[in-house]
């Protein structure tokens, strides 16, 4: 018989606590694999995404606030520019291409956001265009809606029907315009925050019964995409050198700026994680060390039968990696579940979808960790199971 | 001869810090497939000189020689090499690893000594007539049913030398009489030397060759030693 088969039957004799100490394991492995691919996506997710543009032009205001409101389609507009504005933005040589984007209604919380029809000429990523899955585009002189993908499917709307918008950013019943809107398309998925929009003519938006006459031609903001690398430049024009206008550029820089305010929470996060995982390989020490006193008897046995000191030792370490293992292998369980959650619910709040499924470097290391930590714990009560004296407890001594 | 003991000595302290012997032997010895049994009452320490013969206890002075090797002075890992290759064990407790099938513990006898042969295991279990209990559990087997797979283990690694601490203690007298045969039997057919410890004269009357522990330990005719590890 083995020392693997002795191990083997070891847990099997002890399988309450074992499953027990596995299970504890596999929640902290998978929480650790969780927490870290959590925040490893979404930071490559909302740094990476852009929607196809450089930089956002908006109220003199907060960089952050003008990208999350017109790219994530998270916050509230810092203020409005005027058309004139924007025509003047659009005919800048230096930019390529000019979007203006008006928000202010929502239907049931899915943002309702004005828009001219050149978006859906936008290389969203290289080489996707935003395009309608089923249906057909809106006609900017009519009120008609393209739905993304994933409001579409939570609101459970199909081309054809049709809706009466909210005003506000935040759904309240009693604010509902009179307005009526028919579904034309619903668009394909992009696995960006457009999936989360009801995407309508700007001037749909603008004219919305209800809303200010005075502000009917204002933008909440402009996309733009450049010429060149002019942004420095009008970076240094629009926001150090003037008082009118923000230019939030790069994107990506803006949206890493707001993930290093918030590291130090991401570290409260990681050490919670990692504490987690020591108390899970602390499970396994106390298991098996209070183990210990039931198996002196069956330890004395084993030495009379010929095992060595070192053999016993072997086998509780063995074993408490066992345990690590079992607890590894079903942590990916673990993962998988909280992540899946995770991914359902940080695309609902925010349009980003993380991949469960991506391979990352935490699931390497994670449950080789667990299973190093387990080891470590092992050695405790291998210590004790070394020190087993043989005589004394293998029968009364005559 | 298979095994020779001189000027053996084992004491230990007591809780008032002197220091008792418990073994005193100093002379002793046990030819090949020799059949002994040593009569000898509660607390005269002869489970601490099996325990000596065996190598779990180291002694504090003497000889113990046991198949041309002197245990008395090789390492613990040493010893422990020595016992799972030369000596198979039969307790009065029988000692059975409760998690383990009876084939498992008879197989657990051998992995420490010349390797696991299921084969052997088998044939041993079907000679002590358990060949149809191979995959039960201690816990479903009767006290005499234990006691034969204990005797199976005991010989599971071919053992020059079997040490039995009061195999019968816990057998009523019938299953008592058929495990001692069984003892006497398979050991004969293995070609290994028993060493048998009892104070049961109806255990002790079926061997021809019965000493008394008093006579070979001096430190068990003072009462007070015996007294002192009972």
């Amino acid at each position: 018989m083995s020392l693997l088969q002795i191990v083997l039957r070891s847990l099997r004799q002890h399988l309450l606590s074992t499953g027990i100490t596995a299970f504890s394991i596999a929640l902290a492995s998978g929480l650790l694999m969780s927490v870290w691919v959590v925040k490893d996506q979404a930071r490559e997710n909302f740094t990476g995404v852009d929607s196809g543009f450089d930089g956002v032009f908006g109220a003199r205001g907060s960089k952050l606030q003008l990208v999350l409101n017109s790219i994530f389609h998270l916050e509230a507009s810092p203020g409005n520019l005027s058309w004139e504005q924007y025509r003047l933005i659009a005919a800048d040589r230096r930019i390529a291409s000019a979007v203006p984007i008006a928000v202010g209604d929502n239907f049931r919380g899915y943002r309702l956001v004005g828009v001219t029809t050149n978006l859906f000429g936008i290389e969203y990523r290289e080489g996707k265009k935003y395009a309608v899955r089923d249906g057909y585009l809106f006609n900017p002189e009519r009120k008609q809606a393209v739905v993304g993908s994933f409001a579409a499917e939570r609101l459970k709307w199909k081309v054809g029907d049709t809706f009466r918008p909210y005003h506000g950013l935040i759904f309240d019943e009693n604010k509902q315009h009179p307005d009526e809107y028919v579904v034309s398309g619903i668009m394909e998925p992009s696995n960006t925050p457009a999936d989360r929009v009801i995407w309508i003519p700007i001037t749909g938006l603008q004219n919305m019964a209800g809303h200010d006459a005075e502000t009917a031609t204002d933008v909440s903001a402009v996309l733009v995409k450049l010429r060149g690398t002019s942004g420095m430049m009008m970076n240094q024009e629009i926001n150090l050198q003037g008082n009118v206008m923000t230019f939030a550029w790069p994107i990506a820089q803006i949206m890493g700026q707001l993930f290093n305010k918030i590291a130090p929470v991401e570290m409260v996060l990681r050490a919670v994680a990692l504490l987690v995982a020591l108390v899970a390989a602390g499970s396994i020490l106390a298991s098996i060390y209070n183990s210990m006193n039931e198996r002196r008897r069956e330890i004395a046995i084993l030495r009379a039968l010929g095992a060595r000191r070192s053999t016993i030792f072997s086998v509780v370490v063995l074993e408490a990696s066992g345990i690590a293992a079992l607890g590894a292998v079903a942590g990916f369980g673990v993962y998988f579940v909280i992540m899946s959650i995770a991914a359902w619910f940080i695309r609902k709040e925010t349009g980003i979808v993380l991949n469960p499924l991506e391979l990352q470097p935490v699931m390497a290391w994670a449950p080789l960790a667990m299973l190093g930590l387990g080891a470590l714990a092992g050695l405790v009560p291998a210590a004790k199971a070394y020190r087993t004296d043989v005589a004394e407890n293998l029968t009364p001594i005559s | 001869m298979l095994l020779t003991i001189e000027n053996l000595r084992k004491s230990y302290g007591t809780p008032d810090g002197s220091v008792q012997a418990v073994v005193d032997v100093p002379v002793f010895s046990l030819d090949t497939a020799q059949q002994m049994a040593l009569c000898g009452t509660s607390g005269s320490g002869k489970t601490t000189f099996l325990n000596l013969i065996a190598g779990i206890l180291k002694p504090d002075a003497g000889r113990i020689e046991l198949d041309g090797c002197a245990i008395s002075d090789a390492s613990e890992a040493g010893r422990d090499r020595l016992r799972a290759r030369t000596i198979g064990y039969i307790f009065q407790t029988f000692n059975l690893l409760q998690g383990y099938t009876c084939i498992e513990n008879v197989l657990l006898g051998m992995s420490f000594g010349p390797g696991a042969d299921r084969r052997r295991a088998r044939g041993l279990l079907e000679r002590v007539g358990l060949g149809q209990r191979l995959d039960h559990f201690p816990r479903q087997l009767s006290t005499g049913q234990q006691q034969r797979v204990a005797v199976a283990r005991a010989l599971a690694n071919r053992p020059k030398l079997v040490l039995a601490d009061e195999p019968t203690g816990n057998l009523d007298p019938a299953s008592a009489a058929e495990s001692l045969g069984l003892i006497h039997e398979t050991c004969l057919e293995n070609g290994a030397a028993l060493l048998l410890v009892s104070h049961d004269r109806e255990v002790l009357g079926q061997f021809d060759n019965v000493r008394d522990l008093a006579e070979i330990n001096r430190a068990a005719a003072c009462p007070s030693a015996g007294e002192a590890r009972s």
